[in-house]
C-alpha cells in the first residue's frame, strides 16, 4: 500500500528531489510496568517540498508523539518505537548517531512547540537564545550569528532592537513568534507546528497565520501543522491526516477532507462545530469518549462511538479504502456496496 | 416591564500594583433577563473573568451596583452574601485545578446538596446526587471516583453539577469549553442548553471562542481592556458588527471551510496595558480608523440601534467615518 503511494507520488511530481519526509509504517508505544499505551500505531506520512499536512484529531491522539518520532525525540523509557522507519530529506532519523541527529534537527528539520511561555529560557536574552541555535549549526562566529538573530527577529515583525530583551519583557503573541524565529533560524526544511497558536487570542493568532504562511511561500518549507482547530487546517494547509486513537483514520487534499468526507469520525469532528453562519443549529456531537489507549481493539477503535459501526467492525483490522490517488479512509463499512456518510448526502 | 434578574451598573474593579492602578473593569454595565444568556467575549486580559467574580463578589468590587432581583448585592454583609450563593454559581474553565483531589464525587456534588438545607438524611442526600449525575451525565458507577481517574469532560460535568445542586438561579460559566476536544466540547454546550430549556437558568458564558459564544447567547457583551465596546443580540452582532474591534475580532475566526477566507481585517500591535490608562479610546492605538478625537477622550457606549450598543467616536450611522 505504501509502495503504491509513493509510486503515485514520483509519478506525479517527477523532477523534486524526492520527498521532504517519509514515515513508514511508524508505531510507538509507552511501556509501563502494569500497562502499554499504544500511542501511534502503524503510521506512514509523506510530505513533499513546500507542502503543509494538517494533523487534526483529539487530545490522546497520538499528534504530538508522531511529531516527537519525527525528531527522534519521543522519551525512552517508556516510550518504545516498536517499528518503522523515518527519513527526513533522505537521512534516516531512528538509527542515526547522537552527533548527526543534533545537525538534523535544527538545520533540517524543526519545531514550534505549543506553550511558547514555557519554550523559551527565561534567563537567556530572545537575541542569545537565537543566536544559540544559529552557532550550533553554521559555525560562524558570535557576531554573525547575533546579526543573524537580528535579522531573524525583524522578519518575523519584531523590532531588532529588543533582542537584548528577556522572554518576559514580552506579550505571548511575541514570545511565539520569538519561538518561530529561534525555529526558522538555520532554515529548516521541514517544520514541525505542535498548535503553535492554541495559546494565543484569535487576534493574535490571525497575525502569527499570517506570518506563518509568508514565511511558507518565502522559503518554501514543508509543514506538518498539528492542531485540533480545523478552521485553522481549512485557512492553511494543502492536504489533511485526522488521527483517532494512534491511527491515520483518514487523509486526503483539503477539499477531499472537507467537501468529501468519508470517515464518520471525521464527520463527527465536523457536527460537533458550533456553525458560525447558522447559531441555531443543534451540535451534535460524537458520543461517548476516546478509547482508553491501553485497551484498544484488534479493530476499529471508533466502532464503539460510531453510528454506522456494524458488529464485526471492532474485531477485523481495518484496510485503508482508496477513493482516490491521495484520498483513504480507514473504515470496513465501505465494503458494502453503496455505503455513505450523512454528511456526503448534503 | 418584568424585573430583570441580574442588573450591573458602573462595576469597576481597580487592583493596586507597583506601578500604578491596574484597571481590570472599568465601568461595566449591562442587563440579564430570566432563562437567558449573556456572552462576554474578549481577549486574554481584557477583564471579562474578574467582571464574572466580581458579580459573585468573589473579588470585592472596587464600586458600582449589582442588583440581583432587584437586591444590592454590594449592600449585603458576608454572610448575607454567603446565602445569595445558592442562587448565583460558577463553574470555572479549568476542571482540572478546580476540584478537591481528595474528595469523591459523592462527596464533591454532596458538599452543595447539603448547603441547600433542603435533603436531611443521608438517603436523600444521596438520592440528589444520583439524580445531579444523571442529569449532567455522568454514569452512576462513578460515584466514588476520584478526579485523577476522569477526564476533562467527565470533571466539567462534575463541575457543572457541583453548580446545579445548590440550585442556582443564575450561573456564571467561566470558560467551562475551553479546555474540552471539540467533540466533548459539543457535549457540555448541548448540556447546558439542555438544561436552560427544562429548568430555565440564566448564564453569564465568558469566553474568547467567538463561534461558541454565537452558538449558546443570547446577547453579546464585547470587552476591551476593561470596557465594553459592543453590545448587542448576537444575531445582529454577527450580521452586522459596528466597533472596528468587533469587526477585526470576527474577521480573525478561522472558519472550517475550504475557501472560506474573508477580508481578513489584521490588527496592528497588542494589546496595551492596562495600568492607569489615559483618557483615550483604548482601542485607538490599534485601530485602523483612530482620529484625533480618538486620542483625546475615551467615547462613552451609545444605542445605534434598539439593544446595540458601541463606544467608537468614529461610528456613524451611515458606517465608518472616513478621513
Amino acid at each position: 500500500m505504501i509502495e503504491k503511494r509513493q509510486d503515485m507520488n514520483a509519478s506525479r511530481a517527477p523532477a523534486v528531489e524526492g520527498n521532504i519526509l517519509e514515515v513508514r509504517d511508524l508505531t510507538v508505544h509507552f511501556v509501563t510496568e502494569d500497562e502499554t499505551v499504544q500511542a501511534v500505531s502503524n503510521i506512514s506520512i509523506t510530505l513533499k517540498k513546500g507542502e503543509i499536512l494538517g494533523l487534526v484529531g483529539e487530545t490522546g491522539a497520538g499528534k504530538t508523539t508522531t511529531a516527537l518520532a519525527i525528531l527522534n525525540l519521543v522519551p525512552v523509557p517508556p516510550g518504545v518505537v516498536k517499528s518503522g522507519s523515518i527519513r527526513v530529506c533522505g537521512k534516516d532519523v531512528l538509527n542515526a548517531p547522537v552527533r548527526e541527529l543534533e545537525q538534523i534537527r535544527g538545520s533540517d528539520v524543526s519545531m514550534i512547540f505549543q506553550d511558547p511561555m514555557t519554550s523559551l529560557n527565561p534567563v537567556f536574552t530572545v537575541g542569545d537564545q537565537i543566536a544559540e541555535s544559529v552557532m550550533m549549526h553554521d559555525k560562524c562566529s558570535k557576531a554573525e550569528a547575533w546579526e543573524r538573530a537580528e535579522e531573524m527577529l525583524e522578519l518575523v515583525g519584531i523590532p531588532r532592537e529588543r533582542a537584548y530583551e528577556y522572554p518576559h519583557q514580552f506579550s505571548g503573541g511575541m514570545k511565539q513568534r520569538v519561538v518561530i524565529a529561534i525555529a526558522l533560524s538555520c532554515n529548516p526544511k521541514l517544520l514541525l507546528a505542535d498548535e503553535p497558536t492554541t495559546a494565543l487570542d484569535v487576534t493574535i493568532q490571525a497575525q502569527v497565520l499570517d506570518l506563518m504562511c509568508d514565511l511558507k511561500e518565502k522559503f518554501d518549507t514543508s509543514m506538518i501543522f498539528i492542531t485540533h482547530d480545523l478552521g485553522i487546517i481549512a485557512e492553511i494547509c494543502d492536504r489533511v491526516a485526522v488521527m483517532y486513537a494512534g491511527r491515520i483514520i483518514e487523509e486526503g487534499t483539503l477539499e477531499e477532507i472537507f467537501n468529501h468526507t468519508k470517515h464518520p469520525y471525521t464527520e463527527g469532528l465536523f457536527n460537533s462545530l458550533p456553525n458560525i453562519e447558522d447559531r441555531t443549529a443543534k451540535l451534535r456531537p460524537i458520543p461517548g469518549l476516546m478509547p482508553d489507549p491501553t485497551k484498544l481493539p484488534k479493530g476499529c477503535a471508533f466502532a464503539p462511538r460510531c453510528p454506522y459501526a456494524r458488529p464485526e467492525c471492532i474485531e477485523t483490522p481495518q484496510e485503508p479504502k482508496y477513493f482516490s490517488d491521495t484520498h483513504f479512509a480507514l473504515c470496513s463499512a465501505y465494503s458494502e456496496p453503496g455505503f455513505r456518510i450523512d454528511r456526503e448526502e448534503v | 416591564m418584568a424585573e430583570s434578574l441580574l442588573e450591573v451598573k458602573n462595576l469597576k474593579k481597580y487592583f493596586k500594583t507597583s506601578r500604578g492602578m491596574l484597571h481590570a473593569v472599568d465601568d461595566i454595565t449591562f442587563k440579564l433577563e430570566r432563562g437567558k444568556t449573556l456572552g462576554i467575549v474578549g481577549e486574554s486580559g481584557c477583564g471579562k473573568s474578574t467582571t464574572g467574580r466580581c458579580v459573585m463578589r468573589l473579588i470585592e468590587p472596587t464600586s458600582g451596583e449589582i442588583l440581583f432581583e432587584g437586591k444590592d448585592l454590594m449592600s449585603l454583609s458576608k454572610r448575607e452574601m454567603r446565602s445569595m450563593r445558592g442562587d448565583i454559581q460558577i463553574v470555572f474553565q479549568d476542571p482540572f485545578s478546580s476540584l478537591d483531589p481528595r474528595s469523591t464525587v459523592m462527596q464533591s456534588i454532596a458538599e452543595g446538596v447539603k448547603v441547600t438545607g433542603k435533603y436531611g438524611t443521608r438517603q436523600a442526600i444521596e438520592a440528589r446526587v444520583v439524580e445531579l449525575m444523571d442529569t449532567v451525565g455522568l454514569a452512576q458507577r462513578l460515584i466514588n471516583a476520584y478526579p485523577h481517574e476522569l477526564d476533562g469532560g467527565r470533571r466539567q460535568r462534575i463541575g457543572i453539577a457541583r453548580a446545579l445542586a445548590v440550585e442556582p438561579k443564575l450561573s456564571i460559566c467561566d470558560e467551562p469549553v475551553s479546555a474540552l476536544d471539540v467533540s466533548i466540547q459539543a457535549q457540555i454546550l448541548n448540556l447546558l442548553q439542555d438544561l436552560q430549556h427544562q429548568l430555565g437558568f440564566s448564564y453569564i458564558f465568558i469566553t474568547h471562542d467567538l463561534a461558541v459564544v454565537n452558538h449558546i447567547s443570547d446577547d453579546i457583551m464585547v470587552m476591551y481592556l476593561g470596557q465594553t465596546v459592543e453590545m448587542a443580540p448576537s444575531e445582529e452582532l454577527f450580521r452586522a458588527p459596528a466597533h472596528p474591534y468587533t469587526k477585526a475580532l470576527l474577521s480573525a475566526i478561522p472558519i472550517p471551510k475550504v475557501g472560506a477566507t474573508r477580508d481578513r481585517i489584521l490588527l496592528k500591535g497588542e494589546i496595551s496595558s492596562p495600568i492607569d490608562p489615559e483618557d483615550a479610546c483604548r482601542f485607538s492605538k490599534r485601530c485602523n480608523y483612530a482620529a484625533d478625537v480618538c486620542h483625546a477622550s475615551c467615547p462613552k457606549l451609545r444605542e445605534i440601534a434598539p439593544g446595540h450598543l458601541i463606544a467608537c467616536h468614529r461610528f456613524d450611522i451611515n458606517g465608518m467615518i472616513e478621513d
